[in-house]
C-alpha cells in the first residue's frame, strides 16, 4: 500500500514539473500578482494543468484580511485556473472553532479546506485527512523549517499542511538605542550601558528608563513597552513569552504546562510566579490604556513610534517597516529576552545562569488542513498546494495584513527583505537572524495543544487577568488557574491530555 | 363536532413546537450532557454541571455584576429619556428635529457602535482624553481601572439605549389626554406639581411597560463588553451572557454553558416577575 502511494507520489510529482516545465514556457502568470512561477507540482503552471469544471470546494477561513484575505485570493485564482467552484466562507475569530467543530462532531462535512491556530490541532486531529505523501514531497514543503513541520504533525503524522510559521521575538528602536545622547541617559540613571535586554528584568529597566519621555522628539510622550495584555485577545501568548526562560530549564525534560508524567500543572511553579509579577510589574511602563492594549493596540503603539519596545509577532515590526511608516529603518528584532535565575523544579530551587537562559517560544501560526471526510480531497490539498507554493508565499510575505510569516528556509534570507521590501541591511538581517535563532534555538516552547486548548488558555487568561488588575497576587492568580487546570484534566481524562500533551513535549524535548 | 378546529391550529401549533419549544427542550437536554470538545454527544451526566455551576464563583460575580449594570442603566436611561420627552412634547423650535436626533443611536448597530466608543475611549490614541485635558480635566483610565471601564460600559449603554425610552415614553405623552391638564391648571397646579400628580401617574403603566423591555434587553448585555473590554480588566465588567458566550463558544463547554444559561433564564424570568409586579403596585397601583 505504502509502495504504491509513494509511486504515485512520484508520478504525480514527475508529470507535474514536466507538465509545469512545459507549460511555463507558454504562459505569463505574473498577471496574478507574482513576481514569477516557480516551476513545481504546486505550480501556477502546474495547476493551470489540471481542470476541475463541475467540482465545487468549500473552504472556512478567518476574516479579512489577516489569512482572510489570501485564502480568498488564492482561491479566486485557483477557479480560474481549474474551473472548479470556489467558496469561501470567512469566520471572525471568536466564531472560527466553534464553525469548524460543531459540523465535524455532528458529522456534517460543511467545508473541504479548513484555516485555524495551529494550535487548534490537538482538538481537531481526529477529524483531519494526512497529508498525503505526494504533497510532503513537493518542493514548497521540502523546504520548511523542521520546526514548523513539527507543529503540522501530530502523532507521527502531518495533518496540518504548512502556509505560515509564527514565533514571538523582541522588536526594540534602534535609533534610540544606538543614539549616544540616551545611551549617557540610561547610564546616568542605572549605571550601566544601554543594551538590548537579555532578561525580562532588564526589559522592564529600560523600559521604565525610557517611559513617559518625549525620546523621539515630535512634541508627544514616548513610553517603554506595548504589550498584548487585554484577556482574551492572545494575551496568553505574551504571559508565556514572560514566563518561558523563568521556567522552562533547558536540563529538565518532561513538561513546561504540565509534569508529563503526573499530570500535575505546572503554572503556578516559581518560575510562572516570577514571569507574571515581572508581567505586571512593567504595566508601570505602558501607554496610557496599555493594561487593555489588544493585538492590533500593540501593532500599532510599537508600529507606530508610540513604544521603545514591544514582543509578539512579526505585525507590529511589519507595520513598523511599512514604506508610509514614520520609523522605517529605524527598529530592530532581537530574540526574547531569557534569565539569569531559572526554576528548577526537580531540585526545587532556582538556578543560576552566566549567560540568560533562553527559550524560544514557538507560538500560534495559522494553519490549514483537509477534513478527513471531504469527498475532494485531492482537489482540496492542490488548492493548499497552490496556496502555499513558492511564488504565491513570496508575494503574501510582501503584504503585512494578509498574516502570512516566514516559515521556509528561503524565507530566512535577508537579501529577500532588502530587495523586495527595501529594508536597511542591518533591519533585513537582525530580523532574519532572529528568525533562525528562534527557528533553530535550544529550549523551545511549544503552544499547549492538547483537547481543550482554549479552555485551558481562557482559564490562564483570566487568572493574569486579575493579577493585572490588582484583584489577586501573582501566586494566588496562578494558584487559582492550576486548581481549574486540573479540575479540566479531571473532566477530560488525565490519560488523553497526557498522549496529546506528549506530542508537545515531545517537539520540546527533542 | 368542532374537531376540525384542532386541524387548522395544527400548522400554528407545529410552528410553536419547532421554534419555541424544541430548541428550548433540547437545550435543557444538553445541559445534563458533557458536550464538550472531547466528548461530543448526548451522553447523560445527570446534574453534574448543575453542581459544578453552583460553585462556579465566576459566574454569580458576573450575574451580580449583570445585575447592577442593568439596574443601574435602565434607571438612567428611563430618567434621561423621560426628560428628553418632556422636552420635545410641547411645542418647541425644531421638535421633529429633535425628535429624529434622539433616535440615531437606537438605530446604529451595536457592535460597530461599540467598535466607535472604544477607539473614543483608547486612552492613547482616543479623542476622549483630549478633550478633558483641554478643558482642564485629567485623562482618565477608561478601560483599564475596573471602576472606569464599568462606567464606559455603563455610558455606551445609556446612549445606546435612552433613545428606545424616549421613543416610548413620548409615544404615552402624545397619547395622554388634556383635560387632566386643564383641570390641573385651572387648580392652580405649577409645573412640578402638574407632573408628579398628574403626568407621572399617567404614564405609570406605559413605564412599567418601557421598563421591562429594557430590564430584558440589558439583562442579555454581550456586545458592549465582548467589544469594548473583554470583561476587563480582570473580571471587572463580565456580564453572566459574555461569560455564558466564553464557556460556549470559546471553551466548546456546551453541555455546561447549556446549564449556565437554563440557570441565567430561571433565575431572570423569576427576577423579572418580581420586578413587574412591584413596579406595576408602586407605579399603576389606582388601576389595577
Amino acid at each position: 500500500m505504502k509502495t504504491k502511494t509513494t509511486l504515485r507520489g512520484a508520478m504525480l510529482t514527475t508529470s507535474a514539473i514536466l507538465i509545469s516545465a512545459g507549460a511555463a514556457l507558454a504562459e505569463d502568470y505574473t498577471r496574478f500578482g507574482i513576481k514569477e512561477d516557480v516551476p513545481g507540482a504546486c505550480s501556477f503552471a502546474s495547476i493551470d494543468a489540471k481542470d476541475y469544471s463541475g467540482r465545487t470546494l468549500n473552504i472556512i477561513t478567518h476574516a479579512i484580511p489577516v489569512i482572510g484575505e489570501p485564502t480568498a485570493l488564492h482561491a479566486q485564482q485557483f477557479q480560474e485556473l481549474t474551473g472548479a467552484t470556489v467558496n469561501v466562507v470567512h469566520v471572525p475569530f471568536g466564531d472560527l472553532f466553534q464553525r469548524i467543530m460543531i459540523p465535524f462532531q455532528t458529522g456534517q462535512q460543511a467545508y473541504d479546506v479548513l484555516f485555524f491556530a495551529s494550535l487548534w490541532l490537538g482538538d481537531f486531529n481526529a477529524y483531519l485527512a494526512e497529508v498525503p505523501q505526494a504533497y510532503q514531497e513537493v518542493s514548497g514543503m521540502q523546504s520548511v523549517t523542521p520546526t514548523y513541520k513539527g507543529v503540522a504533525s501530530w502523532n507521527g503524522k502531518m495533518l496540518n499542511y504548512t502556509m505560515d510559521g509564527d514565533r514571538h521575538y523582541l522588536k526594540f528602536r534602534s535609533d534610540v538605542f544606538d543614539n549616544p545622547e540616551m545611551q549617557a541617559l540610561f547610564k546616568e540613571k542605572t549605571g550601566r550601558d544601554l543594551t538590548v535586554p537579555a532578561t525580562w528584568e532588564e526589559y522592564n529597566e529600560v523600559a521604565a528608563v525610557f517611559n513617559n519621555m518625549d525620546w523621539d522628539g515630535d512634541g508627544a510622550p514616548n513610553f517603554g513597552t506595548a504589550e498584548v495584555t487585554k484577556r482574551d485577545d492572545l494575551m496568553f501568548s505574551a504571559f508565556i513569552s514572560r514566563v518561558a526562560p523563568y521556567a522552562k530549564h533547558p536540563d529538565v525534560k518532561g513538561g513546561f504546562f504540565f509534569d508529563l508524567e503526573t499530570m500535575e500543572p505546572l503554572v503556578n511553579t516559581p518560575g510562572w510566579v516570577r514571569g507574571l509579577e515581572l508581567f505586571v510589574a512593567a504595566q508601570a511602563s505602558m501607554p496610557p490604556g496599555g493594561t487593555s492594549f489588544g493585538l492590533g493596540d500593540e501593532i500599532f503603539s510599537f508600529g507606530g513610534g508610540q513604544t521603545l519596545m514591544s514582543y509578539s509577532w512579526d505585525d507590529a515590526f511589519i507595520q513598523a517597516m511599512q514604506a508610509d511608516s514614520p520609523i522605517r529603518n529605524k527598529v530592530a528584532a532581537a530574540p526574547l529576552p531569557g534569565a539569569r535565575e531559572v526554576w528548577n523544579r526537580t531540585t526545587g530551587q532556582w538556578d543560576t545562569f552566566e549567560t540568560p537562559n533562553t527559550a524560544p517560544y514557538v507560538t500560534w501560526g495559522w494553519s490549514s488542513a483537509v477534513a478527513a471526510g471531504s469527498q475532494n480531497q485531492d482537489m482540496a490539498f492542490d488548492y493548499l498546494c497552490f496556496f502555499s507554493n513558492e511564488a504565491n508565499t513570496l508575494a503574501d510575505l510582501q503584504i503585512g495584513r494578509f498574516g502570512v510569516n516566514p516559515y521556509r528556509e528561503a524565507h530566512f534570507d535577508p537579501a529577500f527583505y532588502q530587495t523586495e521590501l527595501g529594508w536597511d541591511a542591518n533591519v533585513a538581517t537582525t530580523y532574519t537572524d532572529t528568525l533562525k535563532a528562534i527557528d533553530g534555538g535550544q529550549n523551545q516552547v511549544f503552544d499547549l495543544r492538547v483537547p481543550g486548548v482554549g479552555e485551558f488558555m481562557s482559564s490562564l487568561a483570566a487568572g493574569v487577568a486579575r493579577a493585572q488588575s490588582g484583584e489577586a497576587s501573582a501566586q494566588e492568580a496562578l494558584d487559582g488557574v492550576a486548581a481549574e487546570w486540573k479540575a479540566i484534566v479531571d473532566r477530560i481524562g488525565v490519560d488523553r491530555v497526557r498522549e496529546a500533551y506528549a506530542n508537545v513535549v515531545a517537539l520540546e524535548d527533542n | 363536532m368542532y374537531r376540525q378546529k384542532y386541524i387548522f391550529l395544527l400548522p400554528g401549533l407545529l410552528v410553536l413546537v419547532a421554534i419555541i419549544l424544541f430548541p428550548l427542550l433540547f437545550t435543557i437536554r444538553v445541559s445534563f450532557s458533557s458536550w464538550d470538545v472531547y466528548n461530543p454527544g448526548l451522553n447523560w451526566i445527570g446534574g453534574e454541571n448543575y453542581a459544578r455551576l453552583w460553585e462556579d464563583a465566576r459566574y454569580w460575580e458576573a450575574l451580580i455584576r449583570l445585575t447592577f449594570l442593568t439596574v443601574a442603566t435602565v434607571t438612567l436611561q428611563y430618567t434621561l429619556g423621560f426628560a428628553l420627552a418632556l422636552l420635545v412634547w410641547r411645542d418647541i423650535a425644531a421638535r421633529r428635529f429633535f425628535r429624529v436626533l434622539f433616535l440615531v443611536p437606537m438605530m446604529t448597530t451595536p457592535v460597530v457602535m461599540s467598535v466607535i466608543w472604544r477607539t473614543i475611549f483608547h486612552e492613547s490614541l482616543g479623542p476622549l482624553n483630549p478633550i478633558l485635558e483641554a478643558i482642564g480635566i485629567d485623562a482618565q483610565p477608561w478601560l483599564s481601572d475596573a471602576g472606569f471601564a464599568l462606567a464606559a460600559v455603563m455610558i455606551v449603554e445609556v446612549w445606546q439605549w435612552t433613545p428606545f425610552m424616549f421613543l416610548l415614553l413620548l409615544a404615552g405623552l402624545l397619547s395622554l389626554p388634556n383635560e387632566p391638564f386643564l383641570a390641573a391648571r385651572i387648580d392652580g397646579a405649577g409645573p412640578i406639581r402638574t407632573f408628579l400628580s398628574v403626568t407621572l401617574p399617567m404614564m405609570g403603566a406605559i413605564s412599567v411597560g418601557a421598563i421591562l423591555i429594557r430590564l430584558i434587553e440589558a439583562s442579555k448585555l454581550m456586545e458592549t463588553v465582548y467589544v469594548l473590554t473583554s470583561g476587563g480588566p480582570g473580571t471587572a465588567t463580565e456580564t453572566t451572557s459574555y461569560y455564558i458566550y466564553i464557556r460556549g463558544m470559546r471553551d466548546f463547554q456546551i453541555g455546561y454553558s447549556a446549564s449556565l444559561s437554563l440557570t441565567y433564564l430561571i433565575v431572570m424570568s423569576v427576577a423579572l416577575t418580581l420586578i413587574a409586579k412591584a413596579l406595576i403596585r408602586l407605579m399603576v397601583k389606582d388601576r389595577t
